[in-house]
């Protein structure tokens, strides 16, 4: 049924002239033409790699690392936060459209210590519906028709069509992997200098970058966001930077803020995330931080879409951060621990996956591995679609083996998908049953394979 | 408007090293251009900021913002208790991105009793950050540069500047009033349309009419024969309709609110909006819906998924079960969207009697949580400002605030730029407040007269 609807919507631009030659008089009817398409501004916009296999790994039986959501607990003290704010009758109205006043004092008070630089709450900070409305706000705010955003590939798959909505132009960038597509880390996976400088130019209004990384799950390190840096610096150009994993950073490595490299903090908006902080995916809570001058077009964006977030779950995240500002030096802080408790589900994927002899990434950051499927060579070539070999991999997997992942070509652009269709992500924020589940599947995965 | 730049981003750069060899060119043109994108032109300027300011810092009766000041039924808030004490933690991660399940089928099912025909969960509803995003996936998906857009004045103020976000242009048609000829109070059925002036509106460019019914702030609740008008209209020039009906529930006097789509050859080019936070008093929650064909929803949907994505789960789950506590309760005394309207009435009625009684003028309205007055017995406080470009009612609802404590909003906050200084003499009072605020509000009003009279 989408999917009819999906080639209407297509079609819609040669029925137009059809439709236009009749002209309309009175009608009641039901047959009359009707010439309601969709905008512009959303023309091919409207199939989403998730709405594709969100559905098909509903199933039950479906051991389900695809979608990246949790299905692990939340911290029992931030459940208990929004159970209190319940009960409290003036936290059921609307609160300040910018952001709950004790939430973005809350939020100004961590990311001071972590960025060490003053950031006012009123003015630096918008809070949003997750993460996800972050990212259109600030594109909506600050991109349109004849910019450029250079996208670095694999991207999380949003923020294609939310540059194309604004009516820009997305450049492509790809990772390149260093050791002859031989890679063990996510750190193998780097930017072509010489490449990435090519794709300045004066049309580029900003740069998305996402550390640590979804899918590979690579954390930039400084000199490579020096180098970002430097050519923001020389083309005067934005940087939107998604740092919706800042915690999730394993043993080694380091999450470093590109607002906080010299000249950047005036020209980047950092996004955050409450629903990858405290695994409440469900809250939708996420903030943009950086300068006035930027954060100000946000807010107006804001006003003019939804004007306010939630208040009961604001509160409650604000408690929720009281408790870990308290405890930010202390290895307790959830921020670290959970850190912790992903490393060490990270370590038993990778592990799971090597045994059925796969090639796993091991990721520096992040809760996803992206895994090279080349190796088990399944012959797909008689299934008729013309789909990548990784979107017919996973359907494959789901029907078959009853595992779910999410291809990773979902993740790249038009010329680049070739180069990624090996590989699929898995997510591994999943409690022990979901993953002793995936053990068993996997370690059979070799016997009912023909 | 001149269109005034922010900073660029050079400005910024003067203090510091910047990497040798740049490109001079490059800068000259990123500086002859504001950083922010020009569909915010003109449409940085709001209201609420401003008014929500001066009643936090000066009022001691807040009747401006509309929301209420009475706790959100027990049904709701035990709703949300009982969702987070049920151990399902799942509750805590992403739903499903059109609308949380059970939420989507309660509306459906809802919708299929009040439109009488059959309606498809997944296809003809979809669950929205408030009425508020609602409103910008319809503008985003269904306006385009050029579509006109023809609004109701006075209208709910963000109707304006969404239209401008999405390229259109906002064609403006008056409710005019005509009083009653016996000088009793003008209820708010006497403001109407001007039938040859609507048509006149209508053009090839004309994409959608937005409806408000009941009409925030007049309160006006559009009579089926007022609704048959605008329908034809659409129907002939084959027009969409956004229909906002946060206020369904908030009819008075036994009048009906008639829903625009279930005329005829209305469901198909109708789009209609709803709010859990004015249906069950909890504005903080911001859920709401649209209701339409799914030719219409999907590209709705397009616009959703590629700006919010998905609605808080939580709040999706305890207000399905607040509706579904209501289908149960439909027509019967202890439903709640039978007492809600009733309680207001009373509010409604003692406000009416606490400003007419000190002179001011109320406008009686039909339904919502709003209602208008004439505040020209008390003019003579805030006298005119012949150099002053800001309309007379705005002055004035900020000098009360600050000098009497009593917040409202002024009228004109609810016209377009052009027509700001039509009305000039009426304010807003929103009604949906517990006795005791209605009381305070009511001392104010009378200690003011005194002071008039005695003076």
């Amino acid at each position: 049924m989408f999917l009819a609807s999906r080639n209407f919507c297509c079609r819609g631009i040669q029925l137009r002239t059809d439709l236009l030659s009749r002209s309309i008089k009175h009608s009641t009817s039901a047959t009359m033409p009707f010439r309601h398409k969709n905008t512009r501004r959303i023309e091919g916009l409207d199939s989403n790699v998730w709405v594709e296999f969100t559905k098909v790994a509903a199933d039950p039986s479906i051991v389900n690392l695809g979608q990246g959501l949790p299905d692990i607990s939340p911290p029992s003290y931030v459940k208990e936060e929004l159970a209190k704010v319940a009960a409290v009758d003036r936290l059921n109205q609307y609160t300040r459209g910018f952001g709950h006043p004790s939430l973005v004092k809350a939020l100004s008070q961590v990311y001071e210590k972590v960025c060490g630089r003053k950031i006012d709450p009123l003015t630096d900070i918008l809070v949003t519906v997750g993460a996800y409305g972050s990212l259109f706000s600030t594109i909506q705010a600050l991109i349109e028709e004849g910019d450029e955003v250079i996208i670095i590939e694999p991207f999380y798959d949003c923020y294609e069509p939310m540059v194309k909505m604004a009516g820009a132009k997305p450049v492509f960038i790809p990772l390149r992997c260093i050791n002859d597509g031989n890679s063990a880390s996510s750190a193998d996976w780097v930017l072509d200098p010489a490449e990435l400088a090519n794709k300045f130019n004066s049309k580029t209004k900003a740069i998305i970058l996402n550390t640590p990384h979804n899918p590979i799950g690579k954390v930039f390190t400084l000199e490579e966001l020096q180098v970002i840096a430097d050519l923001c610096i020389k083309h005067d150009t934005l940087c939107i930077s998604d740092e919706v994993y800042e915690w999730l950073v394993y043993k080694g490595n380091k999450h470093i803020k590109i607002a906080t490299l010299p000249g950047m903090w005036e020209r980047t908006v950092t996004i955050g995330s409450a629903g990858k902080t405290y695994s409440v995916t469900g809250w939708k809570l996420g903030w943009s931080i950086g300068p006035e001058h930027l954060i100000k077009h946000l807010q107006v964006v804001h006003q003019n879409t939804l004007y306010t977030c939630p208040t009961p779950l604001q509160e409650a995240l604000a408690q929720a951060f009281w408790v870990d500002y308290k405890r930010m030096d202390h290895p307790d802080c959830y921020f670290y621990s959970l850190s912790r408790e992903l490393e060490s589900k990270r370590d038993r994927m990778a592990q799971l996956l090597k045994g059925a002899g796969l090639k796993p990434v091991i990721p520096d950051g992040g809760y996803f591995m992206i895994v090279d499927v080349s190796t088990l060579n399944v012959d797909l070539s008689d299934v008729d679609e013309k789909q990548p070999y990784d979107y017919k991999f996973v359907k494959w997997m789901i029907a078959s083996k009853k595992l779910s992942a999410i291809p990773l070509s979902a993740f790249c652009g038009l010329e680049t998908k070739k180069q990624f269709e090996r590989y699929i992500r898995f997510c591994f924020i999943k409690k022990d049953s979901t993953l002793d589940a995936a053990e068993v599947i996997l370690k059979n995965w070799n016997k009912q394979t023909g | 408007m001149l269109r005034r730049a922010g900073p660029s981003l050079r400005h910024f750069l003067l203090e510091r090293n910047s990497s040798a060899g740049h490109s001079s060119y490059s800068r000259e043109a990123k500086m002859s251009r504001p950083v922010q994108a020009r569909r915010l032109e003109g449409i940085d300027k709001n209201i609420w900021v401003e008014f929500v300011k001066l009643a936090a810092t000066y009022s001691k009766v807040n009747l401006g913002q509309g929301f209420p000041d009475f706790p959100a039924p027990d049904f709701l808030r035990e709703a949300l208790t009982r969702t987070l004490s049920g151990g399902n933690h799942m509750l805590h991660q992403y739903t499903r991105a059109f609308g949380h399940p059970p939420l989507v089928k309660v509306l459906a099912q809802f919708f299929e009793k009040l439109l009488g025909r059959d309606l498809d969960p997944m296809t003809n509803v979809m669950v929205t950050v408030g009425a508020y995003q609602a409103l910008f996936c319809c503008f985003q998906a269904l306006v385009d540069e050029g579509d006109e857009v023809i609004i109701i004045e006075p209208f709910f103020d963000c109707y304006e500047p969404m239209v401008k976000m999405a390229g259109g242009t906002p064609v403006f048609v008056p409710l005019r009033p005509n009083p009653p000829k016996d000088g009793k109070l003008m209820s708010s059925a006497d403001w109407q349309l001007d039938p040859a002036e609507l048509a006149s509106k209508f053009s090839e460019r004309t994409k959608a009419i937005v409806l408000n019914s009941p009409n925030n702030p007049l309160g006006k609740v559009f009579s089926r024969g007022e609704l048959e008008l605008i329908a034809e209209l659409c129907v002939k020039h084959d027009v969409l309709c956004i229909s906002d009906e946060v206020y369904e529930w908030l009819v008075f006097d036994g009048k009906q609110h008639t829903r625009i789509a279930s005329l005829q050859g209305m469901w198909e080019r109708t789009v209609i909006i709803g709010s859990a936070g004015k249906t069950f008093s909890a504005t903080g929650w911001k859920v709401g819906w649209v209701v339409g064909p799914d030719r219409l929803l999907q590209h709705l949907r397009t616009v959703h998924q590629n700006s919010v994505y998905h609605c808080a789960t939580i709040a999706q789950e305890a207000v399905a079960q607040g509706f579904q506590r209501e289908l149960m309760l439909y027509g019967k005394p202890e439903s709640y969207f039978v007492q809600l309207p009733k309680e207001l009435q009373q509010k409604r009625d003692w406000l009416v009697q606490s400003l007419d009684g000190v002179g001011m003028k109320p406008i009686i309205p039909e339904g919502t949580y709003f209602l208008v007055a004439d505040i020209s017995p008390f003019k003579s406080d805030v006298p005119d400002d012949p150099n002053s470009d800001e309309p007379y009612d705005s002055r004035f609802a900020k000098w009360m605030v600050k000098n009497k404590g009593l917040a409202a909003i002024p009228l004109s906050a609810f016209y377009s730029e052009a027509h700001k200084n039509n009305y000039t003499n009426f304010i807003r009072f929103c009604f949906a407040k517990e006795e005791a605020t209605l009381k305070a509000a009511s001392d104010i009003l009378q200690k003011w007269k005194q002071e008039k009279t005695s003076s």
